[in-house]
């Protein structure tokens, strides 16, 4: 049995809807950040697969691209997130509700 | 037959890493389980060819990334037990529903719509550095600098987060 691409791009819509789970359930800021980095993994599986289904190099370097997206979003949200926690000691979103209407 | 075995022992491993993320309850568990989930992802890369892509996966994502996430998890404090009481009616099995419907409709989906142009076979292509590099540096040149731009932003923006105090906080 040969491993084709499309097996790739299902476990990688698995790990997207895996990720997605994270962001709904839980309501740590922490781990709702982890869960982005999650989904931003999956796709980066997806290009890489799908580079591979198409015989181009273009997916590898889409690839790269999130990644260095992905490495300026981790840096901003965790500053983001210290700065909200020195501010109100907690790292929970719910705490976080002044804003409601 | 050693990328079906690969596959499948890394995918369980993927698997497991996610659902373990998701359901930890302390964040260094979780943070252990992303990083488990990254290794699983190099080792698919490097079944498709991707070399440097899966290097770069290995020291960027598993070394750098989850290196800030731990730094951060203990600045915070791990000793915090997480609230699961959700506020909002129905939020988890409306959330767990739409989850099921959203993963069964991609799959299904990817069943029937396939990506555009022609299928190459399964023959794994060669992301050398060369190969990369040719394409990246010719190619995507610009959008490489600009790459670079937003990293400085990045970095000047989390310093300013870091270094100036709020003023008038309700603290």
């Amino acid at each position: 049995m040969t491993v084709t691409p499309g097996w790739y791009m299902a476990l990688a819509a698995l790990l997207f809807v895996i990720g997605l789970g994270g962001i709904l359930l839980r309501r740590n800021a922490l781990v709702m950040f982890m869960s982005v980095e999650l989904m931003l993994n999956a796709v980066n599986l997806t290009f890489i697969a799908a580079g591979r289904q198409l015989a181009t190099i273009e997916g590898q370097v889409a690839v790269l691209f999130v990644m260095v997206v992905a490495a300026a979003e981790v840096v901003v949200g965790l500053a983001i997130i210290v700065a909200v926690f020195r501010r109100r000691k907690t790292a929970s979103v719910d705490e976080l509700s002044e804003l409601r209407g | 037959m050693v990328e079906l075995t690969l596959f499948v022992i890394f995918g369980i491993c993927a698997l497991f890493g996610a659902l373990t993320m998701v359901w930890a309850r302390n964040p260094v568990y979780s943070a252990m389980g992303l990083m488990l989930t990254m290794f699983s992802m190099a080792v698919f890369y490097v079944s498709n060819g991707a070399q440097f892509v899966a290097v770069v996966q290995v020291i960027i994502y598993a070394g750098a990334v989850m290196t800030l996430f731990l730094f951060v998890i203990m600045l915070i404090g791990v000793d915090k037990a997480e609230d699961r009481a959700e506020k909002i009616f129905l939020q988890r099995p409306l959330a767990l529903g739409l989850l099921v419907l959203f993963g069964v409709g991609v799959l299904l989906a990817g069943r029937h719509v396939w990506v555009t142009g022609p299928a190459q076979g399964v023959d794994a292509i060669d992301g050398t550095i060369e190969a990369i590099g040719d394409q990246l540096f010719r190619r995507w040149v610009l959008p490489f600098e600009i790459t670079a731009l937003l990293l400085i932003i990045a970095a000047t923006g989390a310093i300013a987060l870091a270094l100036f105090k709020n003023d008038g906080g309700d603290e």
